[in-house]
């Protein structure tokens, strides 16, 4: 295969095209800084590892729990919510969120995943937000959901951190940062850069954003560790046109050890969603919801290591002020020996999807049809657990 | 290559790393003199052994920052390049790292004992050293794990019992994968018949007959017997090694990161059938793999992991023993470990026992492909001042000839180190 021999003069004019021509790329067409068509915010934490709802969210009230759990119920007091559930000692500080009823949970819910138990696959799923990973689109429901949308631009939606969130994956255009990320090149350096890249189209569309984003500063300029920076940044954004971030939290493997290692990720979590509220502001914190799900919950009872290993069901927290928090929805199951899936995990009575769905149905007006049909195809929505405001 | 990749190490002995034994001997000594310490908190001997403790600590933690170097220096040096990439492959698939301060820094030792010498073996042999690695053993939970019926777990005083942390992955990740032919009883059976794989409290492996769970368990089908011995642990791995989904599992693995992220149905059976016929000896496979037109084929799709981007960087400029040996661990952390972090590769640390993602899209993401300009713009010319002409380099590194569009922007950056940078974030060069 031979190319044209290209021309200094011609590269030099293409070169400076692409660098003027920036500001009409598709990433920054005249709709970009546009307010999306709906004002609610949502929030997406992945956690990753599989959190344990039975001790997050403990059923304390149930008579079948304590005896499954001899090692975990030892700690300090959990903290009652509702007098049958009551949270983990760890998200103390998420207690005045609950009290405004701006913090609630869904019990008992899961992906459509069984059986096997894999993370990966868990995750997969829980990002794809499909009935089964065969044949199913390779695309994400939160990049499905933008796709619903009217007049959705490149700063509609955030995905953040150094990891990919195939929930986002697809053919809206959505934005990608890490917040400590940096591009200080001369402009110079910096058109060349857009040459060298043109003909690889994910490389190129790659470098715009990472242009268009390298001037956004830590807002805060605090220092932190790495889930205070990427919380600080989805709050920036969603002060302004962005509705939609999205990142992960790890750390909820917790085979081993689980009293000691699950408060790590608790307080991670906890952390997230005060900076959250706390850089929004009261007036855009009362249209947020954060939807913080798992691809898994953990073993009814502990293992022998003073852990839990891979389950079913588990919890889905919620918090912002358009959440209608101070309760935990979802339907109990219970714990007794044929309560639970397969004699070992707690049984999944919903689909974490559901929530989910009703949640961005409120918040972004997305019909039962689209959310049913495209965004989470075939799922069951339910009659609606008026879960906002 | 394969002749190469058959014949001694020469690389490794040019450029050293110890096993984990050695290291681990460095952790016993540094945990006596911290234990000592604790129990004489008030005398001159207890502060002398604190001291002694913390000096060895950061020691230990300097080299870990030095043996990222000799890895680099390897990749850079060798001539055997297919050994340094099976070596990140496999470390790769036998994901295992510390989850304490002092363990964090045995990564490098686990490659050099577990994974490094078994390249060429049968994958059964590879996979027995990883599994019953302490280092693994540790990261996954399998040493605390005791047989419900185990003696161990009988005592009255302490509560222990089984974790399947361990014998789940061993089945999805290291061997039939997550679409093979096992169940949650698969599962629990293996995880029975895997205790007794245990660690000292100075990590050396030791099998403890008394956690190991009495009685036969079934994998597969199949009856393993119940002597509490390493015997019937070795027949499984020896089978799940053996197993036909393994063998599409590690045959589809190889094509994805050797080939490309779509693998041509043709070259995944090619190499699954050196797989089955070879009784799983890797190299066959790898021959397999390069005898297969897709090996060959223009042009490169898969884009060079942050790591290797890096040692193949450094490599393309020659820069070697001479600028590496000179640097301190905080320049090393900052040249090297801090943007490797940045572009989504924090060195030895994946999220989880998958270890690395193989997708490019996982890699050209916006905050990844700024921290590799930052890096190849700025980090080259700080190791080296007389970086070559761009106008040479160009042609050097990315052949006879390479893309106009790099050619012009070799020659028409404002700086040297810009030229040089833009010449290896062409998607020609991190393309491979």
């Amino acid at each position: 295969m031979t190319q044209p021999p290209l021309s200094r003069r011609h590269l030099l004019a293409r070169a400076g095209l692409i660098g003027c021509s920036l500001a009409a790329s598709p990433l920054l067409t005249p709709l970009t800084f546009a307010s999306a068509p709906w004002d609610g915010r949502l929030v997406v934490i992945i956690l990753r590892g599989g959190m344990d709802g039975l001790d997050v969210v403990r059923p304390v009230g149930d008579p079948d729990f304590a005896a499954l759990r001899p090692t975990l119920a030892k700690g300090a007091a959990p903290l009652n919510l509702d007098g049958f559930f009551g949270l983990h000692p760890a998200l103390a500080d998420l207690m005045p969120l609950w009290q405004r009823g701006e913090l609630g949970f869904v019990q008992a819910v899961s992906t459509p995943y069984r059986d096997k138990r894999s993370h990966f696959d868990g995750q997969d799923l829980l990002e794809a937000g499909t009935q089964t990973l065969q044949g199913a689109p390779r695309d994400g429901w939160l990049n499905r959901m933008l796709q619903e949308m009217p007049t959705v631009t490149a700063q509609t939606a955030y995905g953040i951190g150094q990891s990919p969130l195939r929930l986002l994956d697809g053919a809206a255009e959505v934005a990608h940062w890490a917040p400590d990320a940096a591009l200080r090149l001369s402009p110079q350096a910096l058109q060349l850069a857009e040459l060298v890249m043109e003909k690889d189209p994910a490389m190129q569309a790659a470098l715009a954003q990472a242009q268009l984003l390298s001037t956004t500063k830590d807002p805060s300029g605090k220092g932190g560790a790495a889930h205070l920076h990427i919380a600080r940044f989805a709050a920036q954004r969603l002060r302004g046109p962005a509705r939609i971030a999205a990142f992960s939290i790890n750390g909820w493997d917790t085979h081993r050890a689980q009293a000691r290692s699950l408060p790590q990720g608790l307080r991670h979590l906890s952390d997230t969603i005060v900076t959250l509220k706390n850089d929004l502001g009261a007036e855009i914190w009362g249209k947020t919801a954060v939807v913080a799900i798992t691809e898994f919950g953990r073993t009814a009872r502990e293992n022998g290591t003073g852990g839990t290993d891979h389950g079913t069901a588990g919890a889905m927290v919620m918090a912002g002020g358009a959440i209608r928090g101070g309760r935990i929805y979802g339907q109990w199951p219970g714990l007794g020996e044929h309560d639970l899936y397969q004699g070992r995990d707690l049984m999944p009575t919903g689909d974490v999807r559901a929530p989910v769905a009703w949640i961005m149905r409120g918040l972004a007006g997305l019909s039962t049809s689209a959310l049913n049909e495209k965004v989470f195809p075939g799922l069951e929505m339910g009659s609606d657990p008026q879960i906002l405001r | 290559m394969l002749a190469a990749l058959a014949g001694p190490d020469h690389i490794a002995q040019a450029y050293p790393i110890p096993d984990f034994r050695t290291v681990q001997d460095r952790i016993t000594h540094i945990r006596r003199f911290s234990a000592f310490a604790r129990e004489n908190p008030d005398t001159t001997a207890g502060k002398d052994a604190a001291k002694t403790a913390k000096r060895a600590r950061r020691a230990l933690a300097q080299d870990n920052q030095t043996w990222f170097a000799t890895a680099l220096l390897r990749r850079i040096e060798t001539r055997d390049g297919l050994r340094e990439r099976l070596v990140a492959f496999w470390g790769d698939h036998f994901t295992a790292q510390g989850k304490n301060g002092l363990l964090r820094k045995t990564g490098s030792a686990y490659l050099e004992e577990a994974v490094r010498p078994h390249l060429n073996a049968d994958f059964a042999t590879l996979l027995t050293a990883c599994v019953t690695h302490p280092l693994m053993l540790h990261y996954l939970d399998q040493n605390t794990s005791a047989g419900p019926n185990s003696r161990a777990a009988r005592r009255q005083d302490r509560r222990r019992g089984l974790n399947e942390n361990l014998a789940r992955e061993v089945l999805e990740l290291h061997t039939l994968g997550v679409d093979g032919p096992y169940g949650q009883g698969d599962v629990r059976q293996l995880a029975e018949l895997l205790t007794g794989l245990a660690a000292t409290r100075n990590y050396g492996f030791k099998f403890r007959r008394n956690m190991a769970e009495p009685g036969g368990e079934t994998v597969l089908g199949k009856t393993y017997d119940s002597a509490a011995s390493l015997a019937p642990i070795r027949a499984v791995l020896s089978d799940l090694a053996r197993h036909p989904a393994t063998a599409d599992h590690i045959a589809r693995k190889l094509a994805v990161h050797f080939i490309s992220d779509q693998p041509s149905p043709d070259l995944v059976a090619h190499i699954r059938a050196a797989y089955l016929a070879s009784d799983g000896t890797l190299s066959e496979c790898y021959a397999a793999l390069l005898d297969h037109p897709d090996a060959w084929a223009m042009p490169a799709r898969n884009i060079r992991p942050p790591e290797e981007f890096i040692s193949a960087s450094l490599r393309a400029l020659a820069i070697g023993p001479a600028a590496l040996d000179a640097l301190r661990p905080a320049q090393l952390r900052q040249m090297f470990l801090i943007p490797l972090r940045l572009m989504g590769q924090d060195w030895q640390h994946p999220a989880g026992p998958d270890g690395w993602p193989e997708a490019d899209n996982a890699w050209i993401t916006p905050q990844g492909i700024a921290a590799r300009l930052e890096w190849a713009v700025n980090i080259p010319a700080r190791l080296r001042a007389d970086l070559p002409d761009p106008r040479v380099f160009v042609q050097a590194v990315l052949g006879p000839n390479p893309p106009p569009e790099v050619v012009f922007a070799a020659q028409a950056a404002e700086t040297r180190s810009d030229a040089i940078g833009l010449i290896l974030c062409s998607p020609a060069f991190q393309r491979r």
